[in-house]
């Protein structure tokens, strides 16, 4: 049977990872490729990077780092941020990327989408969906890290998009990103009930409980995760026998 | 040996290049990647990669100038090893009907048909559209645990029922011989993950992305003399 996915995300900065693996054998433990080696020997079932680079100029470095990447590990690769264009995605997915992230560009031009489904097929299209509680059973989408509303329903939003052809969701909660206090579960079934490609649920994993809840409870078939891999305080290994033990499917080799 | 990647414009080719290298890293493997027909003249073995729609993958390689002749030439007429990665495993069909009905390479007796799988079994539920709905999530997107077929195909050699590998698809193939089903997976019922016959295999899976059980396939295929 298919196993659910445990995915590390790694936030990366003009070619440097920001928040990473705290592990005192990497040498440089700023560089990516060097973190995602360490995942990719600790059975993670996928990664995640995620650009936050401000300038335009400072893409290439991303280009650089996601072909080191898929030179060394032979594992799925998702890469997002400042997709805006069709030529993104190309450049992303020659260079080594399987799927490719789109969040703000998705809003601004919601036929983007579809394009991009058309050109490179729904199953490397993932949107990201950045959602916040506006009252008890309602989200709403918000860009630009959370500082601008768009007015938009989340749940509305991860249906449209998967009928434009999207192949899966990133699904990040704003009010729980960065709290360690666990998913916002509630947001995550709500979506993952709504449509039906796979839901990755995103922001506020503090515990591997945390993990098991984000499926049993919230259905959604990939959990990701960054800080309670990057600070030690948990292996993708410890987090697997956990979730295992608690009747989660998961990949053990 | 002489590795040749087909490029038609689909797909990961550096992933599939790469991994391929790493594969073969003790032997004297060339590996190449080209979207030149004359290039599968000189090849010992060829493979076929694809990611994306059946449709757009057919019309990328019919663009390819003699390219679909060339296939035929070298695989079917000369009989070089050969192995389709995903779509490029479902262009080995005679029948895709992803967007329409399109006409596959027609090397394997089967049609490419949408998953539409359901699921009554408890155990599968995180898969599911939602609880009260039998049906999975589409694409079948993760990593899922083969049965490989009795007695196993080469490229499975040392590969055990229960290794795992990486799929993301939302269309199947449906064999019509059963016997060239080499292993499959379970998703709500049976799916084919890999179709074999004579000197042509393929994998609806992704070996490059399948960590060391992809390379030990990549491995197996390379050292396959059929």
């Amino acid at each position: 049977m298919l196993k659910i996915r445990i995915i590390p995300c790694l936030d990366v900065k003009d070619g440097r990872v920001v928040k990473g693996v705290n592990f005192v054998d990497l040498i440089d433990a700023g560089d990516p490729v060097a973190q995602a080696r360490v995942y990719d020997g600790e059975g993670a079932d996928e990664l995640c990077f995620l650009d936050i680079t401000a300038s335009v100029e400072n893409r290439d470095t991303l280009y650089d780092i996601v072909r080191g990447t898929a030179e060394q590990c032979f594992m799925p690769l998702t890469v997002g941020g400042g997709v805006r264009r069709v030529e993104d995605i190309r450049t992303l997915l020659l260079a080594g990327a399987d799927k490719v992230s789109i969040n703000t560009a998705a809003i601004a031009r919601p036929e983007f989408v579809a394009e991009a489904a058309r050109k490179f097929g729904s199953q490397c299209i993932v949107v990201a969906i950045d959602a916040k509680a506006l009252s008890p059973g309602k989200w709403e989408i918000f860009t630009h890290g959370g500082r601008r509303r768009t007015g938009i329903d989340a749940v509305d939003w991860a249906k449209r998009v998967t009928a434009s052809g999207a192949g899966e969701i990133l699904l990040t909660s704003m009010d729980r990103d960065g709290t360690r206090e666990g998913f916002d579960l509630a947001l995550t079934r709500a979506v993952a009930d709504a449509v039906t490609v796979p839901v990755i649920a995103s922001g506020g994993v503090g515990t591997l409980d945390h993990l098991v809840e984000g499926i049993v409870e919230g259905h959604a078939t990939a959990v990701l995760a960054a800080s309670i891999f990057h600070f030690g305080i948990h292996s993708i290994r410890q987090a697997k026998a956990h979730m295992k033990a608690a009747g989660v499917p998961v990949r053990l080799e | 040996m002489n590795v040749v990647i087909v490029d038609y414009g689909s797909g990961n080719l550096r992933s599939a290049a790469k991994a391929f290298e790493r594969a073969a890293a003790d032997t004297a493997t060339a590996i190449s990647v080209s979207a030149d027909p004359k290039a599968l003249k000189a090849a010992s073995h060829i493979v076929l990669p694809g990611v994306g729609a059946f449709a757009d993958c057919k019309r990328g390689l019919e663009g390819v100038a003699g390219m679909t002749e060339a296939l035929e030439e070298a695989v079917i007429g000369e009989g070089k090893p050969f192995l389709g990665i995903c779509v490029g495993m479902q262009l080995m069909a005679k029948t895709g009907r992803e967007h329409g009905v399109h006409q596959g390479l027609g090397w394997i007796e089967g049609e490419i048909v949408p998953i539409e799988a359901r699921d009554t079994s408890l155990v599968h539920q995180v898969f599911r559209v939602a609880l009260d709905s039998e049906k999975v999530k589409i694409p079948h997107m993760g990593w899922n645990d083969l049965e490989v077929r009795d007695p196993p195909h080469p490229v499975f050699a040392g590969i055990e029922t229960g290794r795992h590998v990486y799929f993301v698809h939302g269309y199947r193939i449906l064999c019509e011989r059963p016997g060239d089903v080499i292993a499959e997976v379970d998703y709500g019922g049976p799916l084919v993950a890999a179709v074999g016959r004579d000197n042509i295999v393929g994998t609806q899976f992704h070996p490059e992305k399948s960590q060391a059980t992809g390379l030990q396939l990549i491995a197996n295929f390379l050292d396959w003399r059929p």
